[in-house]
């Protein structure tokens, strides 16, 4: 019997040769490490030949612990090069075709109108406003009696309206949130509603059955015009940018008095006038005013002393004219190649 | 609403002849100044535009001699005068060109406002020397079919445009529902004029009339005729006037031109004179042809079941008790406050007229005006609410200018129905009050001078109150705070006063369910997840998922009822995306869905805010490096436990669908979309959520698509904030060894990490599973796992002795607790 066919040598030997096959074999730096658990970790073959070298007669004991380190080290440095040549290399880097598109992960995104509202929240919770909701059921009483909406008004039409039965329906408007909120809580109150409203409107460019609205409310003592013309200001300044001008015109709403829409220089023609404001340089983004004094009635406010301002945005709309949407209809469909745009 | 500037320029003072101020403000010398100006204090004005502009070639021409065209029998052949004495040669195609009459003619080398050059061409062998217009070929308005009849004032040779007082500007004003006193001119004028309390009225050029009343409560006598008004609900006040001996033909150039320039098409001048005092105050008026009446009166009531009546338009409609009707003794000859009938129409034979001007209210207005589908310049007035006290005067006016436009003889007698006009009314309108609301610092004599230019005359009563009346037209002032209003209005919105926006404090504390929807947003989005926004309207039946709510005036069966979940809707919205060609979708929505359960009125229904995702397609973007691995199983289980852990501090579970509970917990996410086995979200042991594979039935998909994962949670499951404890860092190496067990079928994965744990309670600090094979010796009776074991101890480095000892004690509790055995030893 000669050392060289001991049995445990040769099967260092083998070992050794598949070793380096497989590590010359991998393909990438995942199959390398496989390999090197499988020949060279604490419970691989070589390990085990190691382990049971007490079972080689004496005299080969040695050569087996040298002909196993040996292969061990040869396994070991082929390891190293094929690593090295599998990791990145910078030396390779100029015959790269850096044109080959980069692999990507999937970009998440907050949806374009969410976004409105948040920063509407946001700049709105700098002056001290905080979140408030309320049901989209709503009866008929919050909905337009708390508001001073008469039931004969056009508004509580059923053309327009969604009655789930009497005295029932889906909120025409976040507004009726106003009188929860005051019925809730004794002043100071100043609270954004974001929030869906629903209107019998067909789904069409430039409408939506259901709808974001952002309300707003404010009470205190000593709160007036001015000081709500302040606060719409500094929201527009910080929305819109320091460029866009607002205007208040005269309106009509059952819920407020004075009632105003706000204006604000139309982005997309700065002014000038162009279809999307209808060429009169300006694009409504509000309908506000001054809490009816009806409203503090009927929560029970006495209306002498606490005065207030309300507003109401819609945020699909303020979206559209922010990124040039032409059709509503868009936001509401969740077609991925769209909601990418804004991720 | 159409608004004339030239004819509000007039009223206010600036307009040519006696009434003209020097004293004017920039708005009453430009058109533009006047638009801002009105939009800016009363309402917006939607566009300009000017009417009877390219009218430069377009002369007055007297028809001398009409007589038919010699080759056509369609065409005549007219004469006519163009001042100048030389009779022209003009081919007409109208079928009526009366002799005498006056025309707009376009001589040759002119061109019409469109452009068009008129020249001399042969008509079917007679040369025409240009032609006669109709009103849309001067654009001046619809074509009545015919040429444009010019009244007998216009003298040959005048241009058309001088004639007519054009051009001029018409304005599109949109008014606020309130404020319908700024429907007609004189409302205005009253805004924009420097004393709206005397304005510049035209005189009609005509015999005064003072009638004297014939006055009834529920009916009125006299000028041979009779008014019946019995129903205060269906008409207040019903006032009529008698004119005989009219002689219907064109109205003067003034009036005709001002009704063009307010955007109205002249028809003959007792209608004009009617539409002339609607568009100058606001009040509409009818006249009747009185031969047409039958019996001598009229009265209003409610309209017979099934009665009919053929309206000016032309259309014979069939009504209901619902309309109120104007009726002679024999049926119904008008719809009150919306449109006249076609058989007492006064035409161009009608000699007597008996001219109406009443007060219907609101509601029978919009009633009739709903049931018949008809919205006309007088329903739009009087759904909103007119003057009460507006009908004498209008009524006067309106006769004056038919005797002066129609001539004929008005009855000294006139008649008056109903309840009388209210009386004037005074608001104490404290200044303090004024500035508590606006915050513009006014003084008493401020507020005066904003209020007193609109006819709200003030006079002072008390120190700090003004005592204000109210006008008849300004029905919306009733409280002391819509004075306020127009307070602010009339100084302006913009008036300047120094206040920063500052921050003051609410009562209110952050509603929790908005943190809570920022924190799912961020996992989702983090994980690329689009957020996705849609209808919450939903078919009844949406592929096995029922809702109950449903919405009894839809607007399509497709939208009938709101949803009762998220991911059928998502699952909707993932099918629109393959109809695009969309392949890798990864969708999440946060919104309310519906129930109806228990209860009265609104407390019958519940509505609960959820969040739903959806996925499906490749995990990662297409790369050229490797192929795409699209999302399973175990990427839902991923999100599951995300979900369930980071946001709401709890777990997720593997439930087999094959108990009732499993399934009710399906049923109350409305997941029949899901494919059991499914994952049960829970927190404090109640079930928050669920999440599963999509059955293929659930969704109509392309051959291209991938497995679709979906879940759905209740919001208010997440926590509103998560503020972890810190941990402190590890101080000391841990050791790592791997173990490869045996594993029963029956026994799970989470059973053996719990064996583990137990075995090792202090230094075993962490198991990962990195391996699993399914066949492993014994056919199909194991299964090998392999988890990597981290073991670390707070205050030293553990020696291998030490973790030998722990990995004893974890094989021998798998050995003895599961029938675990550790391969490889
Ligand atoms: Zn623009």
């Amino acid at each position: 019997m000669t050392l060289s066919s001991s049995p445990l040598l040769e099967r260092i030997k083998e070992l050794e040769r598949e070793g380096l096959a497989a590590i010359k074999e991998a393909v990438d730096l995942d199959a390398l490490e496989q390999s090197r658990v499988r020949f060279l970790g604490r419970r691989g073959p070589l390990a085990s030949v190691m382990g049971s070298i007490s079972s080689a007669p004496p005299p080969e004991r040695p050569l087996v612990g040298k002909a196993a380190n040996a292969a061990k080290k040869a396994l070991a440095e082929a390891m190293e090069a094929r690593k090295a040549e599998l990791a990145p290399k910078r030396r390779r880097l100029a015959s790269v075709d850096g044109t080959l598109p980069g692999r990507k992960l999937w970009a998440g995104g907050i949806h374009p109108i969410t976004q409105v509202m948040d920063e509407i929240c946001g700049i709105f919770s700098e002056l001290g406003f905080t979140r408030a909701r309320g049901p989209e059921v709503e009866s008929v009483h919050y909905n337009f009696t708390a508001l001073n909406i008469p039931l004969d008004h056009p508004a509580a039409d059923m053309m327009d309206t969604f009655y789930l039965e009497d005295g029932v329906v889906l909120r025409t408007h976040t507004s009726p949130v106003q009188a929860r909120v005051m019925e809730a809580h004794k002043p100071p109150i100043r609270v954004v509603v974001p929030g869906l409203a629903y209107r019998r409107d067909s789904f069409d460019p430039g409408h939506a059955p259901c709808f974001e609205q952002i309300e707003g409310l404010a009470v205190d003592e000593g709160v007036d015009f001015v000081e709500f013309r302040a606060a719409i200001h500094h929201f527009v300044n910080a929305f819109f940018g320091p460029s866009v001008e607002c205007r208040f015109r005269p309106s009509f709403y059952p819920f407020t008095e004075p009632s105003a829409e706000v204006d604000v220089t139309c982005t997309v023609c700065a002014g000038s006038g162009c279809p999307t404001c209808k060429r009169t340089g300006w694009v409504t983004i509000m309908g506000s005013g001054m809490v009816d004094p009806a409203v503090f009635e009927q929560v029970g406010y006495d209306p002498e002393r606490w005065t207030g301002y309300a507003f109401g945005m819609g945020p699909a709309r303020i979206a559209m004219v922010r990124h040039g949407i032409p059709d509503m209809r868009l936001l509401y469909e969740a077609d991925v190649e769209f909601l990418g745009q804004f991720a | 609403m159409n608004i004339s500037y030239g004819w509000v320029r007039e009223l206010a003072g600036a307009g040519g002849g006696s009434g003209a101020r020097s004293d004017l403000p920039a708005w009453l010398l430009r058109a533009e100044e006047a638009a801002a100006r009105i939009t800016k204090i009363a309402a917006s004005v939607e566009k300009s535009e000017t009417v009877g502009v390219g009218l430069e070639g377009v002369v007055v021409a007297r028809v001398l001699e009409v007589g038919p065209h010699p080759q056509a029998d369609r065409l005549s052949l007219c004469q006519v005068d163009r001042g100048n004495g030389e009779p022209v040669q003009v081919v007409c195609g109208a079928p009526v060109i009366v002799q005498g009459g006056a025309y707009a003619h376009v001589a040759p080398g002119n061109r019409l406002p469109s452009g068009f050059e008129i020249g001399s061409r042969k008509i079917r062998g007679v040369v025409s020397h240009g032609m006669l217009c109709s009103e849309a070929e001067l654009e001046l308005g619809r074509d009545r079919g015919g040429i444009m009849r010019l009244g007998d004032d216009a003298e040959p040779g005048v241009p058309v445009a001088d004639y007519l007082g054009l051009p001029d500007t018409l304005m599109v004003l949109d008014l606020n529902p309130n404020r319908i006193d700024l429907a007609c001119h004189m409302g205005v004028a009253r805004e924009l004029a420097p004393d709206g309390k005397h304005l510049n009225l035209r005189p009609s050029g005509g015999p005064e009339w003072t009638p004297r009343w014939c006055d009834g409560e529920s009916e009125a006598e006299g000028a041979g005729v009779r008014v019946e008004v019995k129903d205060p609900s269906r008409c207040v006040r019903y006032l009529a006037a008698v004119v005989r001996g009219v002689v219907v033909g064109p109205s003067p150039g003034w009036l005709a031109g001002r009704l063009l320039a307010a955007g109205l098409t002249p028809i003959n001048n007792v209608v004009d004179a009617t539409n002339y005092v609607l568009m100058e105050r606001g009040q509409p008026l009818h006249a009747f042809d009185l031969a047409c009446l039958r019996g001598g009166g009229v009265g209003v009531r409610p309209a017979r079941e099934g009665e009919e009546l053929t309206t000016l338009d032309g259309q014979t409609r069939r009504l209901t008790g619902r309309s109120s009707v104007i009726h002679d003794a024999r049926g119904a000859v008008a719809l009150a406050g919306v449109m006249g009938g076609h058989d007492s129409e006064v035409t161009a034979g009608t000699s007597d007229i008996l001219i109406e001007c009443a007060h219907f209210p609101p509601l029978a207005v919009r009633e009739t005006a709903r049931e018949t589908g008809l919205a006309t310049d007088a329903s739009y007035r009087f759904e909103r609410g007119i003057d009460a006290t507006a009908q004498g005067d209008a009524l006067r006016r309106c006769v004056e200018l038919i005797l002066a436009t129609a001539g004929g003889k008005a009855d000294p007698e006139a008649l008056r129905a109903g309840a009388p006009p209210p009386a004037p009314f005074q608001i104490p309108l404290r200044i303090k009050r004024v500035n508590q609301v606006l915050g513009f610092g006014l003084d008493e004599p401020a507020v005066a001078a904003a209020l007193d230019p609109i006819g709200l005359t003030t006079s002072t009563d008390a120190p700090g109150v003004l005592d204000v009346s109210v006008p008849g037209w300004r029905g919306d002032i009733e409280r002391e705070i819509d004075l306020v209003e127009e307070v602010a209005r009339r100084v302006g919105f913009d008036k300047p006063a120094e206040k920063v926006s500052r921050f003051r404090p609410s009562a209110v504390p952050d509603d929790p369910s908005f943190a809570r929807m920022d924190r799912v947003r961020q996992l989702f989005v983090g994980r690329g997840l689009l957020e996705a926004r849609s209808l919450t309207f939903v078919p009844g039946d949406f592929r096995g998922s029922r809702a109950d709510l449903a919405v009894p005036n839809p607007l399509s069966a497709e939208e009938g009822y709101l949803r009762p979940a998220i991911v059928p809707v998502l699952l909707r919205r993932l099918e629109h995306n393959y109809r695009r060609g969309h392949r890798a979708v990864r969708l999440f929505e946060i919104g309310t869905v519906f129930g109806v359960g228990t209860g009265e009125g609104r407390e019958k229904y519940t509505e609960e805010i959820r969040v739903g995702f959806a996925l499906t397609g490749g995990r990662f973007p297409r790369h050229w490096l490797r192929t795409l691995r699209d999302f399973d199983i175990w990427d839902l289980k991923g999100i599951a436990v995300e979900a369930a852990e980071r946001l709401c501090g709890g777990s997720v579970r593997s439930l087999a669908g094959d108990c009732d509970e499993d399934r009710r917990g399906a049923d109350e996410f409305g997941a029949s979309w899901l494919e059991w086995p499914g994952f049960g979200m829970y927190r404090d042991d109640e079930l928050v959520g669920m999440a599963g594979l999509v059955r293929t039935e659930a969704v109509k998909e392309p051959a291209w698509a991938g497995l679709v994962i979906a879940g759905e949670f209740r919001l208010d499951a997440v926590r509103p904030s998560s503020a972890p404890r810190y941990e402190p860092l590890p101080s000391f190496p841990a050791t790592r060894r791997d173990i490869s067990l045996a594993v029963p079928r029956n026994v799970d994965a989470a059973a053996v990490e719990a064996t583990m744990s137990a075995a090792s309670p202090r230094l075993l600090c962490q198991a990962e599973l990195f391996d699993l094979y399914s066949e492993v010796s014994e056919g199909d009776a194991l299964r090998g796992l392999s988890w990597s074991l981290e073991f670390r101890a707070p205050d030293r480095t553990l020696t291998d002795a030490e973790v030998d000892v722990e990995m004893g004690k974890i094989a021998h509790a798998l050995e003895e607790g599961l029938n675990v055995a550790v391969r490889g030893s």
